[in-house]
């Protein structure tokens, strides 16, 4: 049950993305959305859509599994094609009664579609072969010039690898209140909205104190086993660049400069 | 001077009103002096409240005395500069499984603490290796903590605290929450460790049928040490014992009862073979 939930999306596979270092994946993501927002013209969707595709079927992550992250978003993208195609001023397309589509709204339309679509299946593809447990580790590395700006990377790094473990156990426990709360009568089903935020009351008081407990016994326990932040602390699984990583980041680079080229000469 | 030696200890906990004016004081150790020899199974014994939980987070130093002093291997907890070497020789474990695993995957768990020791990724990899041996939860060693049992979690508990490399362990009340299986488990694993590795043992618990094998019983009450020595001399104080409101195991008692209607036998019987021998031999 709520135990077995996993966390973030994860699919287990044997596969060349899945092997790559977290920092490969983070930096292509973001490199494949900034592209996405670079390109202005067809020819450029079309160089995007093939990397996507090469992504994906080198992650062996059924492609199912990549529409389901869409789901999420459907209404938003239903709003901006809606809005795009209705309400962009320019030389008219069809006119019904008083609704117009404009050959710009269309195109526009079309457009922002497409970089949503790309855009959740990118990130999707990330998510699906990487443990939230490396793409944190993968962060806090990435991350760490920022140390010099006195930004605490290690910190967050392992706040957010806290938070993870930890999710699962307040679900648990937010299971357990509920059911002691219905055996004593009370009703988290019925009634409207604010009855139903009301009811929530007596669920979250306990859960706040109970994970401040475990806060507070987690600290404790961290020192007594020598934490003391990020200085002076090893790896026990350190992170190395090894030649696929290298050879992504070549493939990385040629897409880029393809879409920039893409971009100029159309 | 054993590894562990506390003079005189006393640690008060203050009370204070939300202005943090001082509403009362409570002493939660009361002048206490124990002394334990390296390699030993020591066991301290108590009800809720006698203070055993607070001596055993000085052991740490995760609290510091009011008055006295705590040695760790002859270090002084409240000397800053070796704050660290005192944690890792005196390694501690704590009652909720759940709050003190800090890893998503058993063996990355186990190495948080020598991670935060600096030793080389090398020889961390053989020292989870060999702790989970020890604690035999090896196989489990890719597993997520949530889908263990509690007697599960709780070696790789003690398995992280031994890849420290310490002296001594210190666990505080390790099988509170456990079901008997499981505190089952951990006692055996935490003999074996005693008994194999030579690694000193101060066990905190409030069940009797856990201090049987202990070389040394302190029993607590109110902050102080109440009674002191092995646990055969404990467990022929019966009388004693209820005052301090323990329990005494099953077979203990019974002996105790027949010797107060008139059978004759010796006096602080701990297991089941035992009286039945002392019996037949009537």
């Amino acid at each position: 049950m709520l135990r077995d939930i996993t966390l973030g999306q994860y699919y287990q596979a044997d596969s060349v993305i899945h092997k790559l270092d977290p920092r490969v994946k983070l930096i292509a993501t973001i490199t494949f959305i900034i592209s996405l927002f670079i390109v202005q013209n067809f020819v450029g969707y079309i160089v995007a859509a093939l990397f996507l595709v090469l992504a994906i079927k080198l992650s062996k992550v059924p492609f199912r599994f990549m529409v389901k992250g869409m789901r999420a978003i459907v209404f938003l993208l239903m709003i901006t094609v809606v809005f795009n195609l209705f309400l962009t001023p320019g030389e008219a397309l069809i006119t019904v009664w008083k609704i117009t589509i404009t050959k710009e709204g269309l195109r526009t339309a079309v457009f922002m579609a497409i970089r949503l679509i790309f855009l959740i299946i990118g990130s999707s593809v990330m998510t699906l072969t990487t443990t939230p447990n490396s793409l944190t580790d993968g962060m806090e590395k990435l991350m760490n010039p920022l140390k010099k700006i006195r930004v605490p990377v290690h910190e967050v790094a392992m706040m957010m690898s806290i938070a993870l473990r930890f999710i699962p156990i307040l679900l648990e426990e937010t299971d357990k209140i509920m059911k002691a709360q219905i055996a004593r009568g009370a009703d988290f089903e019925s009634g409207n909205l604010i009855k139903k935020a009301k009811s929530l009351v007596p669920l979250l008081v306990p859960l706040f104190i109970s994970a401040f407990r475990r806060a507070n016994d987690l600290a404790m326990a961290m020192e007594a086993r020598c934490y003391r932040g990020g200085d002076h602390r090893t790896k026990m699984k350190p992170l190395k660049y090894k030649r696929r990583d290298a050879a992504a980041y070549g493939m990385l680079v040629c897409y880029f400069a393809l879409c920039i080229v893409a971009n100029i000469i159309i | 001077m054993g590894i562990i030696k506390t003079s005189k200890l006393v640690f008060e906990y203050i009370r204070r009103d939300e202005e943090g004016n001082v509403e009362g004081i409570t002493r939660a150790v009361d002048e206490v002096d124990i002394d334990v020899k390296q390699g030993d199974f020591v066991a301290i014994l108590g009800h809720n409240g006698s203070g055993k939980s607070t001596l055993a987070k000085h052991i740490n130093a995760i609290l510091y005395p009011t008055e006295g002093t705590v040695w760790v291997d002859g270090m002084d907890t409240t000397d800053e500069k070796r704050l660290w070497d005192i944690r890792q020789n005196a390694g501690m474990v704590f009652q909720n499984p759940d709050n003190q695993i800090i890893g998503q995957v058993v063996e990355e768990d186990v190495g948080f603490g020598p991670e935060n020791m600096g030793v080389p990724t090398a020889e961390i990899w053989e020292r989870v290796e060999e702790s989970l041996k020890a604690v035999g939860m090896y196989e489990f060693r890719k597993h997520s903590p949530n889908k263990l049992s509690g007697g599960q979690k709780q070696r790789v508990s003690i398995a992280g605290v031994i890849a420290m490399h310490p002296k001594c362990i210190i666990l505080d009340e390790p099988t509170a929450m456990l079901d008997p299986n499981g505190r089952k488990e951990v006692i055996r694993a935490v003999r074996a460790l005693n008994a194999a590795e030579g690694i000193t043992v101060v066990l905190i618990t409030h069940y009797m049928e856990e201090i049987i094998h202990a070389d040394k019983v302190f029993v607590m009450d109110k902050g102080k040490v109440a009674m002191e020595g092995t646990p055969r001399e404990i467990f022929s104080q019966v009388e004693h014992l209820k005052e301090l409101r323990l329990d005494v195991p099953q077979v203990t008692l019974l002996a105790h009862e027949l010797k107060k209607s008139g059978v004759k036998l010796p006096d602080g019987i701990l297991s089941k073979e035992e009286l039945i021998e002392a019996l037949i031999k009537r």
